[in-house]
Formats: C-alpha cells, structure tokens, sequence
C-alpha cells in the first residue's frame, strides 16, 4: 500500500516529459504514416487518404538514390574510421607526457572546436578554404600552385568533410581512450622497465591490451552511425556544385521535403532511414553488450 | 624510475612534444585566423594575407555590428531560448530521472517509461512529420516551437537516471525512516549531491541550444524571428557576397575599411563569445559528467 502511494508520486514526477514526449515526439513519430498517403492540405495527416507502397516506389525513382545512398555510407564511413583512429592515436601519445601542466594545456585546447556549432565552423572554414583564403594563398606562396576550389571539388568535399569533422571532435573523443589509460596500473610499467622492455614494448604489451576493450566498444557502437554523414555539417558546406559526392540521405529529404514540398516522399524515405538506423543501434548494442560488457542503462 | 628511463632516451619525448603543439596550433588556428581577420583593414582580409595576427589593426567591423539592430535581435532570441530550454529542460530532466532510477520493485511502471525514453531516442520522428506537426500546432514562427520540442532530452535523462543510481542505496533507506518522502528525498538529499551531474546537464542543454540553427531556419518565417546561429547562417553562409552584391545589398554603405569578410569574422566572433565565456566550465564538468554519467551499477 505504501508503495502504491509512492508510485502516485513517481507517476506525477514523470508528467512533464511525458506530455512533450507524446506531444513533440511520439505524434510526429505516428505523423510517419504519411509515408503511405497521400497528404490533403486541408483533412491533414490523420484525414488523408491512404495510397499504400506508392510513395516508396517513387524513391526508387530518383534518378541519383545510388549516389546520394553511397555518398551518406562513404562519408559515414570514412568518419567513423577517422574518429576511431585519430582520437586513439591523439590519446597515446599524450599518455607519454608526463608534465601535467603540459598535458593539460593540451586537453583545454583541443577540447575547444566540439563546442563551436557547424554553423560557426563552416563560416570559419570555408573562408579558409575560400579561392582567396589563407591555404591557397600559403600554398600558392610556398609551392607556386594554382588557387584550388576545395568547396566546389567533388574530389576533395567528402575528404574535407571527414577532416573538418574529425579536427571537431578528436579532443573529445579522445576522454574515452585517456580515462582507459589512466585505469591502467602503473606497476605494469614498472615491472616492463625491469624487465627491460622499452617504450615500444609497453606500448604494444601492456597500453593496448589495457584499453582493447574500450577500443572495441566504441568500434561496436560507432556501427550505428553508419547513415549519419552529419546533416548539420554538409548541410553548412555544401553547393550545387558539388551535389555529386557530397549530397546525402538527409539533406536530400531537406531539399526534397521543405524546399521542393514533396512531402510524402521525403516522409517515406525518411522513415527507411530511421527504420534501418533503428536496426543498426539495436545490433550495435547488441555486440557491444557481447563483447564490451555495455549496457545503456 | 620514469624518470630515469627517460633521461636514457629523450629524442622520442621531444618529438612527442612537437607533435603535440602542432596539434594544438591546427586546433586553435581557424579560431585565430578569424579572430585576426576581424580586426583587420579589410583589403588585407581579401587579399588573404591575414593570419595569426590582425593586419592593419582597427575595429571597424565590430562598430558595423553595433549599428545592426537584426544582429542584436537575433542575439536577444537565441539567449531567451536558451534561458527557457535551460530551466525547463533542467526541472523535467530532473523530475523524471528521480522515479527512473528507482528499483522495479519500488516503482512498478518504471521499466514502461525507461522503454519508451530509449525508443524514442533511437526512432526519432522525421523531419517532415515534426515540422507538419509544429505547423499543425499553429507554432511555425513562434518562439515556443525552438523551445517546447527541445525541452525532452532523453539522454540527459539517462545521465541522470545512471548518477542517481550510483548513489548509496543506504541514503534512501534512512531518510524513509525519518518519515521524507519522495519529493523531499529528491530535492533535500538527492539534488544537493547531484551537482556536478547536474552542472554537465546544464552545460550540455546551454551549448546545445545556443548552437541550434537549424529549427530556426525550417519553422521560423522571416528574418526578424530567427535565433542567431540561423541569422548567421543566412548572411554568412548562405548569401554569395557577389550575388548580394549585385542585389544591391547595403555593402556599399559599409565604406571602404569594411569587407565582408572582416564583417562576417566579426559577426561569427560576437556568436562565439557565449561559448569561450563558459569554456572554463566546460571543459571541468563535461569531462567530469561523462565519467560519472557513465557509473553503472
């Protein structure tokens, strides 16, 4: 009985999230119906009349899918392994400071870009990389080469889009990989030292075993990104011209849905994507628990 | 016995160390570089030249950006959202993180709601049902629609929810005793030591909104509505300076010391301020949050 009580109580505590849950989240999520209607601008949603598979259909028919479906996977891809690699690499060698004030100094620093948005970064970067920007002019005065167009190249766009989102995030994503350095114990050194082992031999014998298992649970977890290339980035980047290799699943619903009003169909693919993300976590989640012990709550 | 081992070698450590700089200059350079070219003589801006430091020292642009009251006003509605996310996000986080934390067998519903935060964090509704949804809801336009669907941070929640847990059970079972029930043991044993979860929370909901754009661009209908990040995204990113040129865009006005370039790198240094302000705290209570928000039972 008492619990009961309590329970009132709880329920009560939770309210508040729950009404904007179901109000700004769980509503637009049933809304994805729309994806086999067709919308009535006056009935909405809930009043239109249903068309079944048609508007999945119409998705195979953009003529670039293949392209916009291999430029998301591409990026994606590309990031993940940077981000996996790059942090890693970063968190090791800062390991082999050991003047604290310097390791410090270092982590303030490189810790910065993550909190800056891609709205303040692609404004900064693409004056960098700008025809008349501060590369093309250094490159230009050292080397002697031509001004080069990195935003409008589609041989470059994707590889600066992993590059600028990697400078972004590598301190951060770095707080991992030190935190498993530091959970290392310190005799294991001293006892490879005595042993004669250099620096090498510690780093190969005692540092990556120590932090294998961290190494594989973010490799596990970072599956689930396989379809975010980072909209909020490209979407701040990118231009016509350089559509081809750098347009992707979420700033092709933008476009398609918001600027052309085709909204049944950029619904319809929309609901793919979120579907199969869906898909991804779970199994990421999934091999993550295996092999990594984790679990979310 | 470090110590010795490295005095034995210590061409490695130097390397280490120049690496690392390198590293924090390629972080911190961007940020400069834009730093430097807003306080220079624009035709030093466009020619490129500008570098680390400001050339032709002056603070034109920053003169140009007191006279735009659009850049002020988008100022004032980024700063009210986040003032209205921050402290009603941080109530209904809390509230709802106190009950979640409980055992099942304490509150029976619990594994009900924990189920629907996670799914929803994992199948989030599309983008063009949330903005049929907002527009259904007669918000398109409106503050409220930047602030009411951002105030359900499921992960945050979680957070807090894993925070709570850490704590020793025996503090619940005692203050039962002394006959508190759940509302006082929230706010006069719980919260009190909650704060440094707390702070990262906080932080976490500040930098978040203070960085959105992109609600504003999709619901907000004209200029004068949107928050800053979304206005500086449409003057300086999105509008070609020779399109707005040729448009006859208010340039000319600027006079011959202001070019665009000078003016925008003004414009994004005044939007990053709010950031490297509370850098500080930051960096102490993200590194510190993500550790303890991540305890597990």
């Amino acid at each position: 009985m008492h619990n009961k009580l309590k329970s009132i109580h709880y329920h009560i505590m939770l309210l508040p999230a729950m009404i904007f849950l179901v109000i700004f989240t769980i509503k637009p999520l049933l809304g994805s119906v729309l994806a086999f209607k067709k919308l009535n601008p006056v009935k909405g949603i809930w009043g239109s009349e249903w068309v079944g598979l048609y508007n999945f259909k119409v998705i195979f028919d953009i003529p670039n899918i293949d392209r916009i479906l291999y430029n998301t996977v591409f990026i994606a891809v590309m990031k993940i392994i940077a981000q996996l690699i790059i942090p890693l690499a970063f968190a090791l060698i800062l390991n082999e400071v050991r003047k604290l004030w310097f390791k410090r100094f270092v982590q303030t620093v490189v810790y910065l870009p993550y909190f800056l948005s891609w709205v303040i970064l692609a404004g900064i970067f693409r004056d960098i990389f700008a025809m008349d920007g501060v590369i093309n002019k250094i490159s230009g005065t050292i080397f002697g080469t031509e001004p080069v167009m990195f935003l409008g190249s589609n041989l470059v766009f994707p590889f600066l889009m992993v590059g600028t989102e990697t400078w972004k995030n590598f301190g951060f994503n770095a707080i991992i990989y030190l935190a498993a350095l530091t959970n290392i114990s310190p005799n294991l050194y001293e006892a490879c030292d005595i042993d004669g082992g250099n620096r090498w031999k510690q780093l190969l014998h005692i540092t990556m075993p120590g932090i294998k298992i961290t190494i594989v649970l973010l490799a596990t977890l970072s599956l689930q990104s396989v379809l975010n290339a980072g909209f909020e980035q490209i979407l701040n980047f990118y231009n016509p011209l350089v559509y081809e290799s750098g347009d992707i699943l979420d700033t092709y619903i933008y476009r398609m849905g918001l600027q052309n009003n085709q909204f049944e169909m950029a619904t319809a693919l929309g609901l793919v994507k979120s579907a199969v993300g869906f898909i991804l976590i779970l199994i990421a989640q999934k091999l993550a628990g295996k092999f990594a012990g984790y679990r979310i709550f | 016995m470090l110590t010795k081992y490295n005095k034995k070698v210590n061409i490695p450590n130097i390397i280490i160390y120049i690496i690392l700089l390198l590293i924090v200059f390629t972080s911190l350079f961007p940020v400069i570089n834009t730093i430097a070219i807003s306080f220079s003589n624009s035709s030093k801006a466009s020619a490129g030249v500008v570098t680390i430091y400001p050339i032709g020292f002056n603070l034109d642009s920053y003169k140009k950006i007191l006279q735009e009251t659009m850049f002020f006003n988008a100022f004032w509605i980024s700063v009210k959202r986040v003032v209205l996310v921050t402290a009603m996000s941080f109530i209904i986080t809390v509230l709802a993180a106190y009950p979640l934390s409980k055992e099942k067998k304490e509150f029976r519903s619990r594994d009900i709601y924990m189920w629907i935060l996670v799914f929803t964090m994992m199948f989030g509704p599309g983008l063009i049902p949330s903005f049929l949804n907002i527009k259904d809801l007669h918000l398109l336009g409106s503050l409220w629609a930047l602030v009411l669907p951002n105030l359900v941070g499921q992960f945050l929640i979680i957070l807090v929810v894993n925070f709570f847990r850490s704590l020793p059970k025996e503090l619940d079972d005692s203050s039962s005793i002394d006959g508190a029930g759940p509302w006082q043991k929230l706010f006069k044993i719980y919260l009190p030591l909650a704060i440094p979860i707390l702070a990262t929370i906080t932080l976490f909901i500040i930098v978040g909104q203070w960085n959105a754009f992109f609600d504003g661009l999709i619901y907000m209908n004209k200029t004068s509505q949107y928050p800053l990040q979304t206005y500086i995204q449409q003057m300086v990113i999105t509008i070609d300076p020779l399109k707005f040129l040729a448009q006859g865009g208010d340039i000319s006005k600027i006079g011959a010391t202001v070019s665009n370039r000078t003016l925008n790198a003004a414009k994004l240094v005044v939007t990053m301020v709010p950031v490297l302000v509370i850098y500080p705290y930051l960096q102490k209570y993200f590194v510190k949050g993500i550790m303890l928000g991540s305890v597990k039972e």
